[in-house]
């Protein structure tokens, strides 16, 4: 038991390093909001330099223009660059999610097309999946695509999508819809991917009760699509969701902001009605012990999935329990440090308050954070079924015509 | 990054379930918490030395096997699955590993083949009333070589042949090693929550004593034991843990209610979630222990802290909500819950409660960050 790199690790380390020291920006862009609403053209330049430097996209098979590398090459790739200020990644969800579905289903020419700039950070792609009336249930999904009354083979997109992010600046996304509400819903689904520029194609903000905006809704009104924008067969839409939705706890990251040391920090700044630092306090204490060991928790555990990574090895489910924890730390500990400055915990000023500035903007993200990339349930459903072994719920919506579901509004 | 067992050492944790789930049944427990007069189970700890666990940690020249502090992990983590009812913990995670820290050449000599052989049987006497262990709370002295006063509980204390005694000499707190043998020593066997394993009050009426390590050194002495056998005790919880996980599965699954298994409601697919988060948080904080106590890591004080936290809120949770999960079964002395739910409260309260640990770690972590 050890926390050394491999000899080969060791070597690859020191390559990405000696790039990094010669390429890596040292400043960054004063308006990145690290939600991928900074300076996309810094973002884009970041990303062509990675891939012309064979460090983009590094466990893509070599025939998508990848680098055809190790799970570990790329964990090892991100800590490295992580201790610059690089822009922060418009790509994620694309190169994550997004284009890996197009290569797993498209024809080699929408392949040759698409894959070479998504590598290069040339076009940026988003995810259209949950929709107003569908989020955890994503299979519920409303947007239909019906076949264009001209006989071209065509298809005309109705309907809408939400939460979509980084539709704003995207260029292309990969969206679901339904083509068949006669057959139950998993089964009259198809994935198309669309042309985010299309005339048709309407991209609103959401103002976040957080205040920032980095998700969207997205509408589409008699948007055409030619049959070879299709993903997999007609009614396999859910089949290739899967494909997707596989990276997406991976690439949605687990909670970020201030930890336990920024709270430890707040609570020796911070003095209670003995005059004594919150820090003396027994329940203060207990709190931030608690919290340690849980982020303690979820280091050491992200440790064994890296460690299975390095021995060639699938890692264990224990990668499953990242976001259910985190994300509640995140709420609790910003919401004890707002607490702990009494009345004065309600100011967010960041000159008046500096203190409670940063725990605050973790208290409004928390709940979003909560519910992104599948809600606290849904994951708790995801251990119990998958990791160990528990049944599915009991559904009423498995063997019925789509459009005699029943639903609310 | 290689943060995982090695092969050699899952085997020799696949080989010591199997070695337990032979030797170590429920049944086998419930033998001893049955009858009113046994505290342990002497037949398994002869088998037990005859695998040779107890001196699996000893060096070779002392009579173990010269294995690394990872093998003890792995051990730990079955006989907690099992609810072993020996003095493992009092023996070798704490006399063991003290002697070995701290002891003379003499003092390893005199006691750790016996541990290896298992002839002896270890006891953590620092206890002696209600609340936390200070050095204000220490009456017991030791004059010109002799140990008086009282200590309660003492973990073991009905059967152990040698016990490490937090005594003050001259005013100075200091660790004693004590042979039980000798005149002097009173021992009463007490009640406790888990009566699968042994406990005592010690009473000592100028009992020779040894003194482990320099004087005054008793204190941190006693921390840095218990940073050890946290790490392995935490290890013996996570075995507990998941076997409580499991056993509310096995439960769930094989039960109707309403027309349905139970294990199909959301209400109990939630709950066993829950358990197997905290469960990996277990694990992950225990691994961390492990690497530091295996490394005598500078980081050891503050990874046993948090695999003891983790370990003991995961058991705690995890056999309470085992009973919950079966119902009113569950609550019946007939069905195993219960020696979980009691191994678990024994385990977070012998090495010290868990909020005494809590405020320990804090203060580790603020003299850390004040130095970074």
């Amino acid at each position: 038991m050890d926390f050394n790199d491999t000899p080969e690790e060791a070597a690859y380390r020191q390559k990405v390093r000696t790039w990094l020291e010669a390429n890596a920006p040292r400043t960054r862009d004063a308006n990145d909001d690290g939600e991928g609403g900074g300076d996309l053209a810094a973002a884009k330049a970041w990303q062509a330099k990675k891939a012309a430097a064979g460090f983009a996209c590094i466990t893509w098979p070599k025939e998508w223009g990848g680098q055809g590398g190790t799970p570990i090459g790329s964990v090892i790739f991100g800590e490295e660059e992580a201790r610059y200020p690089i822009p922060s990644n418009p790509f994620q969800i694309g190169l994550g999610m997004c284009v890996p579905t197009v290569m797993n289903f498209a024809d080699p020419a929408t392949k040759e097309r698409f894959g070479p700039p998504a590598i290069r950070g040339e076009e940026i792609w988003c995810q259209l999946f949950s929709e107003p009336s569908g989020g955890s249930d994503v299979a519920a999904a409303r947007t239909r695509a019906e076949k264009a009354p001209d006989g071209s083979g065509d298809w005309i997109i109705n309907g809408q999508k939400v939460w979509t992010t980084g539709a704003q600046f995207s260029d292309f996304g990969i969206v679901i819809v339904r083509t068949d509400p006669n057959l139950p819903k998993h089964k009259g689904l198809t994935m198309f991917w669309v042309d985010m520029k299309d005339p048709g194609v309407e991209v609103r903000p959401i103002h976040q009760m957080s205040g920032g905006s980095g998700f969207n809704e997205v509408f589409f009104t008699d948007v055409r699509v030619k049959d070879s924008q299709r993903l997999g067969g007609v009614g396999d839409g859910w089949k290739v969701s899967l494909v997707t939705l596989m990276n997406e706890r991976l690439a949605v990251g687990g909670a970020t902001g201030a930890g336990w040391s920024q709270f430890l920090e707040a609570a020796r700044d911070t003095t209670g009605s003995d005059g004594a630092p919150l820090l003396q306090e027994s329940a203060v204490r207990e709190k931030l012990a608690d919290w340690y060991v849980q982020a303690e928790g979820l280091r050491h555990a992200r440790n064994r999935t890296m460690t299975a990574l390095s021995k060639g090895q699938t890692p264990g489910p224990e990668s499953s329990i990242g976001k259910i924890v985190s994300a509640t730390l995140m709420q609790d500990l910003a919401n004890e440090a707002v607490e702990m400055l009494d009345q004065y915990g309600i100011i967010n000023d960041p000159d008046l308050a500096p203190l409670s500035g940063g725990f605050h903007g973790s208290l409004m993200m928390a709940p979003g954070l909560r519910i992104a990339g599948g809600t606290d349930e849904i994951l708790r459903n995801i251990i119990a079924e998958r990791v160990l072994g528990l049944p599915g719920d009991i559904r009423l919506d498995k063997d019925v015509a789509f459009k005699d579901v029943p639903t609310g509004r | 990054m290689n943060f995982d067992f090695s092969e050699d050492q899952k085997f020799l944790k696949n080989e010591a379930r199997r070695f337990l789930e032979a030797n170590c049944p429920t049944s086998r427990v419930r033998k001893v918490i049955d009858d009113p007069s046994a505290t342990w189970d002497p037949e398994l700890w002869k088998a037990v030395a005859g695998q040779g666990w107890l001196g699996a940690a000893i060096p070779e020249e002392h009579g173990g096997l010269g294995l690394g502090r990872l093998e003890l992990c792995v051990i730990a983590e079955e006989l907690g699955r099992a609810v072993a009812p020996i003095p493992f913990a009092s023996t070798v995670y704490v006399l063991a590993e003290a002697v070995m820290l701290a002891g003379s050449e003499a003092q390893k000599a005199a006691v750790l083949p016996g541990i290896a052989a298992g002839d002896v049987i270890g006891a953590l006497a620092t206890s002696e009333g209600p609340g936390a262990l200070s050095g204000a709370s220490i009456r017991a002295t030791v004059e010109g070589g002799r140990l008086s006063g009282t200590k309660i509980p003492v973990t073991d204390g009905g059967i152990a042949t040698h016990a490490l005694v937090l005594a003050k000499e001259g005013g100075q707190p200091g660790l004693f090693l004590v042979d039980l043998s000798g005149a002097g020593v009173k021992r009463e066997t007490l009640s406790t929550l888990d009566p699968s394993r042994d406990a005592a009050k010690l009473v000592f009426d100028k009992v020779p004593a040894e003194r482990l390590g320099g004087a005054g050194e008793g204190l941190s002495l006693a921390e840095q034991v218990l940073d050890r056998a946290a790490v392995l005790l935490a290890f013996e919880q996570t075995g507990g843990a998941d076997r409580a996980l499991e056993m509310a599965k096995e439960y769930a699954l094989e039960r109707f209610a309403f027309g349905r298994t139970i294990a199909s409601y959301q209400a109990i697919k939630h709950k066993l979630a829950d358990m197997y988060v905290k469960n990996e948080l277990a694990r992950s904080n225990a691994y961390y222990g492990a690497w530091a106590l295996n490394t005598n890591a500078p980081e050891l004080p503050v990874a046993a802290s948090a695999a003891r936290i983790a370990a003991s809120e995961a058991y705690w949770f995890g056999s309470k909500e085992n009973i919950q999960t079966h119902g009113g079964i569950g609550f019946t002395w007939a069905v195993d819950c219960h020696l979980h739910y009691r191994r678990s409260r024994q385990l977070s309260l012998v090495a010290g409660a868990p909020r005494v640990w809590k405020d320990r770690l804090v203060s580790h972590l603020e003299r850390r960050n004040a130095a970074a």
